[in-house]
């Protein structure tokens, strides 16, 4: 590996780490109010096939293109698409208290279905090439401030993305900060480890466990949407997003439940997915082999946690329960 | 606009006339009491057809600590969640400093300033002290934990906590927890404080350390109630104490005017009778040996305490105590399922001759030997049975082992079945039936039928009757004398005193792990059983 590919390598990591660090986020949020959300893939699917939604009317219209209309267009879309698929989660497993696991599997049967469904639909409509690819929104996502391809290697590794990078870890420190540092987040916090308790301390458990989940949905729809419109620039693809929606939940477990440790667990993650490629005279098969290092890892680092059986570092008490106030 | 113009007339007449009506209430209500910090008037709650609370009247006063003192399932608990918010009463009013209130939830609790320390602490295990003590709370201003770190230490300092506001909860001592929930009530301002057996937990100089903190609240100006049935800890704390008895308000006395045979004859009442069926032993011989056996549970609370005792077959030994004071754990390590510190368990086989200590074996053997356990836990089905399996297979859950091909066989158990719904008269549509949709009594027959079924040498029988009505409670009580009459040796532990004194032959009764005291059935008083009872020799007992 020479220089050049070392700086194409690095960027390429990182450019997928924004996804994985996007998705984690939003299920870390998910998951401090005691919801495990396994529909996480589905709403990442649902997110992104919203904005290229957005994209194909936007583009299809007569106005005239703007890069920053096109942005904000597609990223309203996609929020708004991965909220309403959030809250087919959040009512059937708050309000009817439904399996949580369960129901998150079939969200993200449905989520991803229906993104292919609607991808093929608008694929077809653009004449049937495979793709539905949108050249000049996938540009705007991609724009880089205008000095960093003077500033050498600096400017390579670290000024060489597009907003939504940035954006991700911006997130990433502000969740970390309202977990850990406000009353929001340490009410948050009650109702994941002990709801009974935050009931009784008169915090309304419902309404928290709700807004947690639709506000993770929506980072992890986002995380969705970037990988879409930065690292594929555009093009949509069938299929592609649920394996990263499950290495955003294994990303969970790996930073233990940190938005902060996420960050760097991301480009980690992001660094064993793409490095196939430049390792050469690797073969295909080897490839693949190293695309599972994530989750081993992510099973390393849980055998290593419930060994050190530390008690900060364990998921939320009530993670994946539903919670009935009338117990008697 | 004439019409408009005499329309808002009306309504703000209307309006002054509530306010008026709404003020005068509240004057007439401050001339009946001012010192009654809360005052309960016949209050009535159920559930389903059990009676939890029945025409309950309290008063509880400023800078007074009252008891409140009852037997297991007397309604002391039901009572005092009506008042912090988690049951809504049936019927009764609850006034507050002289005004009725309505109390619909924990926080409309808080709002009128009434704190409670539950049995079963409320608490987030990784969060610190000062966390959980101000969770929830919406205070003006930033989320400072410092602040709330230095306000905690101002109330312990007041009334004299000890505390490490950044401990954590999981790190710490079931009385270090209880006094994180204590500040968490007083950090929010509580002047009506229930403590629900906060003794229960503590060891005696930890219990000390309670009182002095309380009496010194008490002497602040706050109405302490406290639920508890150490008679000698009503008698050294309180001022007044009220009695309850199956749900029913029995009286308030001044501690001062009492004595501790008084409250426990208001605490158990007069005997009833009952005329349950006892027969005289037939040649009984000691079937099962008890000695000095001790253990300690996971919080390091030592809840067997060298407790020694015989069983014989052909009698029936009871064993009272209040719930929690090692019951559990005893009959569980008889049955092989509780690990023990030391002790031994001797069983003399009838058929072999031998005998055994049953602390070498596994669960497995011991019940083979012939030592049958049916346990009936509050959830009536956590032990024993499978909810969503019928009676066929729950039958088949002791004896699939012996079967000889891959499959299994549902021939035998499908007959033991049927002959337990005939003999017991379960009443189920078939014998495939869902366990879970039976009512409780059947379950517990079902439960009951299947140990039985297996021609035990020693059954032992813990709460069979629990929730149970009376025509139900008596066919197990024949049940427990038929299995007497065969030389069985059955261990029948049971919450009602009226039915132990007439059921048993002899009674062991327990307090706070240890044994307190072996009475005869034939001779013994409520009274007599009820001071055992409530005696404790110091050391811990789990809640």
């Amino acid at each position: 590996m020479n220089g050049t590919m070392l700086i194409t390598f690095i960027q390429q990591s990182i450019r997928l780490s924004s996804t994985l660090l996007l998705g984690s986020t939003g299920e870390m949020i998910t998951e401090k109010s005691g919801n495990l959300n396994l529909g996480t893939p589905g709403i990442m699917a649902a997110g992104a096939i919203s904005g290229i939604v957005g994209a194909y009317f936007y583009t299809s219209s007569s106005a005239a293109f703007s890069p920053l209309l096109s942005i904000l267009i597609t990223l309203g879309c996609c929020i708004l698409g991965s909220l309403l698929t959030t809250l087919i989660y959040c009512f059937l497993t708050i309000t009817l208290k439904t399996n949580q696991n369960v129901t998150g599997l079939a969200l993200t049967t449905f989520g991803v279905g229906l993104s292919n469904f609607v991808g093929s639909i608008i694929n077809q409509r653009m004449g049937g090439t495979g793709v539905a690819a949108f050249p000049e929104i996938g540009k705007a996502y991609r724009t880089t401030l205008p000095f960093a391809d003077k500033l050498g290697i600096f400017g390579d590794i670290f000024l060489s993305y597009g907003f939504m990078t940035y954006l991700a870890i911006v997130i990433a420190v502000i969740v970390a900060f309202v977990i850990a540092k406000t009353r929001v987040g340490l009410n948050l916090r009650s109702v994941g480890e002990n709801p009974a308790t935050a009931d009784a301390a008169g915090i309304n458990v419902d309404r928290y466990k709700y807004v947690a989940t639709c506000v993770g949905g929506i980072i992890s729809g986002i995380g969705g949407l970037y990988y879409v419109m930065d690292f594929a620039a555009a093009n949509w693809q069938n299929n592609i997003l649920d394996q990263f929606g499950w290495l955003s939940v294994a990303l969970v477990i790996f930073a233990v439940w940190r938005p902060n440790i996420a960050i760097l667990g991301s480009i980690i993650f992001g660094a064993l997915y793409v490095v196939g490629p430049f390792l050469l005279g690797l073969s295909t098969k080897d490839q693949e082999l190293l695309k599972i290092l994530p989750y081993v890892v992510t099973i390393v680092v849980l055998v290593i946690i419930s060994m050190r059986d530390k008690k900060e570092n364990q998921p939320p008490e009530s993670l994946g329960l539903s919670y009935f106030r009338e117990e008697r | 606009m004439l019409r408009l113009i005499l329309v808002f007339c009306f309504e703000k007449i209307i309006e002054f006339w509530v306010e008026f009506s709404k003020q005068n209430t509240t004057e007439r209500g401050k001339t009946v009491e001012t010192k009654a910090a809360i005052q309960l008037k016949n209050i009535t709650k159920t559930f389903g057809s059990v009676v939890a609370n029945k025409d309950v009247c309290l008063t509880v006063n400023r800078g007074e600590i009252l008891s409140i003192l009852g037997e297991n399932g007397s309604g002391k608990t039901t009572l005092m969640n009506m008042i912090s918010g988690i049951y809504f009463p049936d019927s009764g009013q609850i006034f507050i400093g002289g005004n009725e209130v309505v109390i619909r939830s924990p926080k409309d609790a808080f709002d009128y300033k009434i704190g409670m320390i539950h049995q079963h602490f409320k608490l987030v295990d990784v969060f610190s002290a000062a966390e959980n003590i101000i969770l929830g709370l919406k205070e003006k201003g930033k989320y400072d934990i410092k602040q709330a770190a230095k306000n905690i230490k101002e109330i312990a300092d007041k009334y004299g906590f000890e505390i490490d506001p950044n401990k954590k909860i999981h790190e710490m001592s079931v009385s270090e927890k209880q006094t994180v929930e204590i500040i968490k009530v007083l950090y929010r301002g509580a002047d009506i404080l229930i403590l629900d057996e906060p003794t229960a937990v503590l060891t005696p100089q930890e219990t000390q350390k309670l009182f002095a903190v309380l009496r010194r609240m008490r002497d602040d100006g706050k109405a302490i109630i406290i639920i508890t049935h150490k008679l000698h800890e009503v008698l050294s704390l309180s001022d007044r104490v009220a009695v309850l008895r199956k749900g029913e308000y029995v009286g308030t006395v001044n501690t001062a005017e009492t004595n501790e045979s008084e409250l426990t004859e208001m605490m158990v009442g007069k005997k009833i009778s009952l005329n349950i069926e006892r027969s005289e032993p037939q040649n009984p011989q000691d079937r099962l040996v008890v000695k000095s056996l001790n253990c300690v549970n996971r919080e390091g609370v030592k809840v067997l305490d060298d407790i020694s005792f015989t069983a014989r077959s052909g009698e029936i030994l009871g064993i009272a105590g209040i719930a929690g004071s090692g019951q559990r754990e005893l009959l569980e390590a008889i049955a092989g399922l509780q690990k023990l510190d030391n002790g031994e368990i001797l069983y003399n086989n009838p058929k072999t001759g031998e005998t055994d200590n049953l602390r070498d074996k596994t669960p497995m053997q011991i019940r083979e030997l012939g030592v049958r356990l049916s346990f009936v836990p509050e959830d009536r089905l956590g032990m024993g049975l499978v909810g969503n399996m019928d009676i066929v297979d729950n039958m088949m859950l002791r004896s699939y082992r012996k079967g000889k091909s891959v499959f299994l066989q549902r021939k035998g158990p499908k007959d033991l079945a049927e002959h337990i719904i005939k003999d017991l008269e379960v009443v189920t549509p078939d014998a495939n039936t869902p366990v879970r949709r039976l009512s409780g009594g059947n379950v517990q027959k079902v439960l009951v039928g299947r140990e039985i079924a297996a021609s035990p040498t020693v059954l032992m029988a813990a709460y069979p009757v629990r929730g149970l009505d009376i025509n139900s409670s008596y066919t197990i009580y024949n049940l427990l004398n038929s299995q007497k009459k065969n030389g069985v040796a059955v261990i029948f532990v049971g919450e009602d005193l009226d039915v132990l004194i007439e059921l048993c032959d002899r009674i062991l009764v327990i307090g706070s792990g240890s044994v307190t005291g072996i009475v005869d059935g034939r001779t013994a008083t409520k009274e007599e059983i009820g001071l055992l009872m409530t005696k404790s020799n110091g050391g811990g007992q789990n809640g």
